[in-house]
C-alpha cells in the first residue's frame, strides 16, 4: 500500500533560522529517500518526465535510488541536467515535474524535487564529476553570463567540442544564484561545486567584463565563431509612485546584493554596509519577496510585513517558500497597494500611503485583476520598504549593440532555435523571455547550445 | 588581479594612482568611470577615469582618501594589486563642436574634468576652465588643466590662490559678460547643483556629471538612482551625465548621506584592525 503522504522534509530549528543564513531544507537522509523512492508507480504515462524542462527520466532515477544504485540514478539526470543539487532546490516543482503526478489521485505527488537534491547532494558528498569531452575542437563560442543560462550553455557546448570563454559583468560566477538566491535557500558550497566542474571542463570564465562596454559584441564575434547572451533580467523595477527616491527604499536586487554578494549582514568586517530599523515593508509576491522578508528577519527586523495587491491565492511565490516565510514570523498584508512614500525631514521614508484592493475579473495572466477601493486610503509606518516587484532585461548590451532586435520590453528577440537577428549571436534565458525560473533558463540555453552546434558544423 | 603600476600623493589626502588594465585602457572615453574593489571584503566603489594609455595598457585615477575603500586603495603599493576593477562604464560624454565651453570643477573633480575638457578641445571648442579647492595646496593637475584651456581660472575658499571664495563666483561673474554655448561642471554635489542654478537663468545648456551611490555600476541594484525631469534614472546606465537643470539635486544630496554613520563606523573598524597592507 502506497503511502498518501510523502516523506517530510526536514527543516533547521526555528532559533538557528532566525539568527543564521543556514540552509532551511535540510534535505533526505538514506532512509527517507528510500521510504519517498518506493512511493513512485513508475506509471507509464511519465507526467514528471514530460513536463520537465529537461526531460529528466524521473522514475529512472527513482528505481535506482530504490535500489540504492545512486551513482547510476545520478548519471540519468546528468544525461539531461548538470546541476542536480541547484534545481533540486529552487525548482518550482509543483507545477512542473509533480504537477500530474498519478499519485496525486491518492495524496501527495512523488517529492520529484527532494529525490533529485538527494541525489544531487551525494554529488557533491562524493565529488562525482563527469569530465568527458571531446579531443577534437570544432570551434569557439563566448558566452555572456555566468547565470543559469549561461553555465548551462557553457556546459552544453563544452561538451559538444567548443572552446568556451564565459564573461561574468561582476567579481563572482553565478549570476542571480550568486547576488539573488539567498544561502538558505541555496547554500553557496553547492554553487561553487557547480562552478569548480565548469572550470574542470575547460570552460574559461572571465569575470568584471561588462559586455557591451569592456567588448562589444562586434569585437567578440571576430575572436570567436558565436556568441549566446545569457545576460539575464536583472535590472529592478520600481513602482513609479512618489518617494521611491527616499532613503532607507531599496530595490530587492539591491538588497539582496549588498546581502549575498557583498555580504553586508557582517559589516563592518566586510566594507559594504545595509541600513536597516524594526519595522520592514516588503512590497510584492513574489519568491523575492519572501526571500527579501526572510533575509530582513535574520538581519533582526522585529516586524517584517509583504505588502501584496492581490489575495495570497494569487501569490506568485512558491507555497513551499510562504510557509517558510511565515513559519519564520513574516506579516501579510492583502489586497494592498503602495500609492506614495512618505518621508521625514531628513529624506528617510517612515510611512507609506496604500490603498485597499478588491479583485474583479481575471485579466490576460489569468489572474483576477486588483481594483482600487475609492477612499479606503491608509498609512503603514515603516522604517525600510523594500520594493520586490519584479526585475526587467538590462538594456545595456541592446544600448551598445546597434541590430541587435529587442521587443518593446527590451527582451532579445530570437526565433524558437534561439537565433537574433545578428548572425551568430544567440540569446537565452531570461533575457529572452523576461524573469522567469532557473530550469527554463537552463532548458532554453541548452536547446540553443544545439542550436550553435549544428549551425557552426554547417 | 589588476596590478598597480604607481600610486602617488598628489595633494594632502589625494592620490592618483594607475593601474595595469588592459582592455579597459582600449576602451575608455572622457566622462566615463569604473568600479573597483580592492580586496575580498570590499565594497565596490565608482571612480572616474582621469586618463588611459592604451598602449601601456594602463588606466589612472584620482581619489581622496576620505572611506574605506580609497584608504585601502591608498595603501596599496607599487607592484601590488587591485582585486577588482571593472569597465569602462557609464555613458562617455558626447564630444562634439558647441563653440565656448565653460568647465568647472571642484576638489577632485578637477581630475574628472580634465579627460573632458582635453576631448572638448580636440574637438575644436574654446575651452574655458574654472577649477577650485578649499585652499591652493589641494588644487590639483592645474598644469595639465591649463594645458587643455584658453582659459583657466582658479579658486579657493581661503585665497590662498586665485579668487578668494567659490568656483561657482567665477562662473557668475563670468555669466554677467559671456554666456557660453555649454557649461560642463564635475565636482561635489553642492557644487554642481550651485553651478545649475546659475547657469539656468541665462538658457546655458549644463552638463553634469553625477556620482552617487553606487554598487554593481551596471544598471542591476537601482541604487545611483536620480530623479531627473521627474522621472527615475539609474546614474550608472542611463548617465552619469545629465541635464543639470532637469536634475533633482535635493533627493541626490540626501542620497548620498545615506550611509554617512556606517561609513565613519567603517573607517574606525578600519583603522582598530591596523595598517595591514593590501594586495602586495
Amino acid at each position: 500500500m502506497v503511502s498518501k503522504r510523502a516523506v517530510p522534509m526536514r527543516k533547521l530549528s526555528m532559533d538557528k533560522r532566525l539568527t543564521t543564513f543556514e540552509e532551511v531544507a535540510l534535505g533526505y537522509t538514506e532512509e527517507e529517500a528510500l521510504e519517498e523512492a518506493k512511493r513512485c508507480l513508475k506509471c507509464k504515462l511519465m507526467p514528471c518526465s514530460r513536463l520537465c524542462p529537461l526531460n529528466i527520466e524521473v522514475p529512472e532515477f527513482v528505481k535506482c535510488i530504490e535500489r540504492r544504485e545512486y551513482e547510476k540514478g545520478l548519471n540519468i539526470i546528468l544525461k539531461a541536467n548538470p546541476f542536480p543539487a541547484i534545481t533540486g532546490r529552487v525548482c518550482p516543482q509543483e507545477v512542473l515535474c509533480q504537477k500530474e503526478c498519478t499519485l496525486r489521485k491518492l495524496g501527495d505527488p512523488l517529492a520529484i524535487g527532494r529525490l533529485e537534491r538527494f541525489l544531487g547532494d551525494y554529488q557533491i558528498e562524493n565529488n562525482i564529476m563527469n569530465l568527458n569531452v571531446p579531443e577534437k575542437v570544432r570551434g569557439s563560442v563566448a558566452v555572456v553570463g555566468s547565470g543559469p543560462a549561461g553555465l548551462m550553455g557553457a556546459v552544453e557546448l563544452r561538451k559538444l567540442g567548443y572552446e568556451v570563454t564565459i564573461f561574468e559583468a561582476l567579481h563572482e560566477v553565478g549570476g542571480v544564484m550568486v547576488y539573488g538566491i539567498p544561502e538558505f535557500r541555496l547554500p553557496r558550497r553547492v554553487l561553487r561545486f557547480y562552478v569548480d566542474y565548469v572550470k574542470k571542463l575547460g570552460v574559461r570564465i572571465e569575470v568584471d567584463v561588462v559586455v557591451g562596454r569592456t567588448y562589444t559584441i562586434d569585437e567578440l564575434l571576430r575572436e570567436y565563431d558565436a556568441v549566446l547572451l545569457a545576460t539575464g533580467a536583472g535590472t529592478p523595477k520600481f513602482l513609479g509612485i512618489p518617494g521611491e527616491e527616499l532613503n532607507g527604499v531599496y530595490s530587492a536586487n539591491e538588497f539582496l546584493i549588498r546581502i549575498n554578494l557583498m555580504k553586508a549582514y557582517r559589516f563592518p568586517e566586510y566594507d559594504t554596509p545595509i541600513k536597516l530599523g524594526k519595522r520592514i515593508a516588503v512590497i510584492g509576491g513574489g519568491n523575492t519577496a519572501m526571500d527579501v522578508s526572510r533575509i530582513a528577519l535574520r538581519l533582526g527586523a522585529e516586524e517584517v510585513i509583504v505588502l501584496y495587491r492581490r489575495t495570497e491565492v494569487e501569490m506568485p511565490a512558491r507555497r513551499e517558500e510562504v510557509e517558510n516565510a511565515k513559519e519564520e514570523g513574516v506579516k501579510f498584508m492583502f489586497l494592498t497597494q503602495p500609492i506614495a512614500l512618505i518621508g521625514d525631514e531628513k529624506g528617510w521614508i517612515r510611512k507609506i500611503k496604500c490603498i485597499r484592493m478588491r479583485l474583479g475579473e481575471p485579466d490576460a495572466s489569468g489572474r483576477r485583476r486588483p481594483i482600487p477601493i475609492p477612499g479606503s486610503e491608509f498609512d503603514v509606518e515603516v522604517d525600510n520598504v523594500i520594493i520586490a516587484i519584479g526585475a526587467e532585461v538590462n538594456k545595456l548590451i541592446q544600448r551598445t549593440t546597434p541590430g541587435l532586435k529587442v521587443d518593446k520590453r527590451g527582451h532579445v528577440i530570437v526565433d524558437k532555435y534561439g537565433r537574433t537577428s545578428i548572425k551568430r549571436v544567440y540569446a537565452a534565458g531570461d533575457v529572452v523571455t523576461g524573469a522567469a525560473t532557473v530550469i527554463e533558463a537552463l532548458a532554453a540555453a541548452k536547446t540553443v547550445a544545439h542550436t550553435i552546434h549544428r549551425d557552426l558544423s554547417g | 588581479m589588476f596590478k598597480v603600476i604607481s600610486n602617488r600623493i598628489i595633494a594632502p589626502g589625494i592620490r592618483r594612482i594607475e593601474i595595469l588594465a588592459p582592455r579597459i585602457a582600449k576602451k575608455a572615453k572622457a566622462g566615463q568611470f569604473v568600479v573597483i574593489r580592492v580586496d575580498e571584503k570590499g565594497e565596490r566603489i565608482p571612480l572616474t577615469l582621469v586618463d588611459w594609455d592604451s598602449e601601456r595598457g594602463s588606466i589612472t585615477l584620482v581619489f581622496q582618501e576620505v572611506g574605506v575603500t580609497t584608504r585601502k586603495l591608498g595603501r596599496v603599493r607599487e607592484g601590488g594589486y587591485v582585486l577588482d576593477v571593472t569597465g569602462p562604464l557609464g555613458n562617455p560624454t558626447e564630444i562634439k563642436r558647441y563653440g565656448v565651453i565653460v568647465g568647472v570643477g571642484g576638489g577632485v573633480g578637477n581630475a574628472c574634468l580634465l579627460p573632458v575638457m582635453r576631448e572638448f578641445k580636440r574637438a575644436g571648442n574654446y575651452i574655458v576652465s574654472m577649477i577650485g579647492a578649499r585652499t591652493c595646496e589641494l588644487l590639483i593637475l592645474e598644469d595639465e588643466l591649463r594645458e587643455v584651456s584658453d582659459e583657466l581660472y582658479i579658486a579657493t575658499d581661503d585665497g590662498s590662490r586665485g579668487y578668494k571664495g567659490f568656483v561657482t563666483d567665477l562662473l557668475k561673474k563670468y555669466l554677467e559678460e559671456k554666456v557660453p554655448d555649454l557649461v560642463y561642471a564635475v565636482g561635489p554635489t553642492i557644487m554642481m547643483k550651485v553651478v545649475s542654478s546659475i547657469t539656468r537663468p541665462y538658457g546655458v545648456r549644463t552638463i553634469v556629471s553625477l556620482n552617487p551611490i553606487m554598487v554593481d555600476g551596471t544598471g542591476m541594484c537601482g541604487a545611483c538612482r536620480v530623479i531627473v525631469n521627474g522621472k527615475l534614472r539609474f546614474a550608472c546606465i542611463d548617465g552619469p551625465e545629465f541635464d543639470g537643470h532637469k536634475v533633482d539635486f535635493d533627493s541626490l544630496i540626501n542620497r548620498i548621506r545615506m550611509y554617512k554613520r556606517e561609513e565613519e563606523l567603517a573607517l574606525s573598524f578600519l583603522e582598530k584592525r591596523g595598517g595591514e597592507d593590501h594586495g602586495v
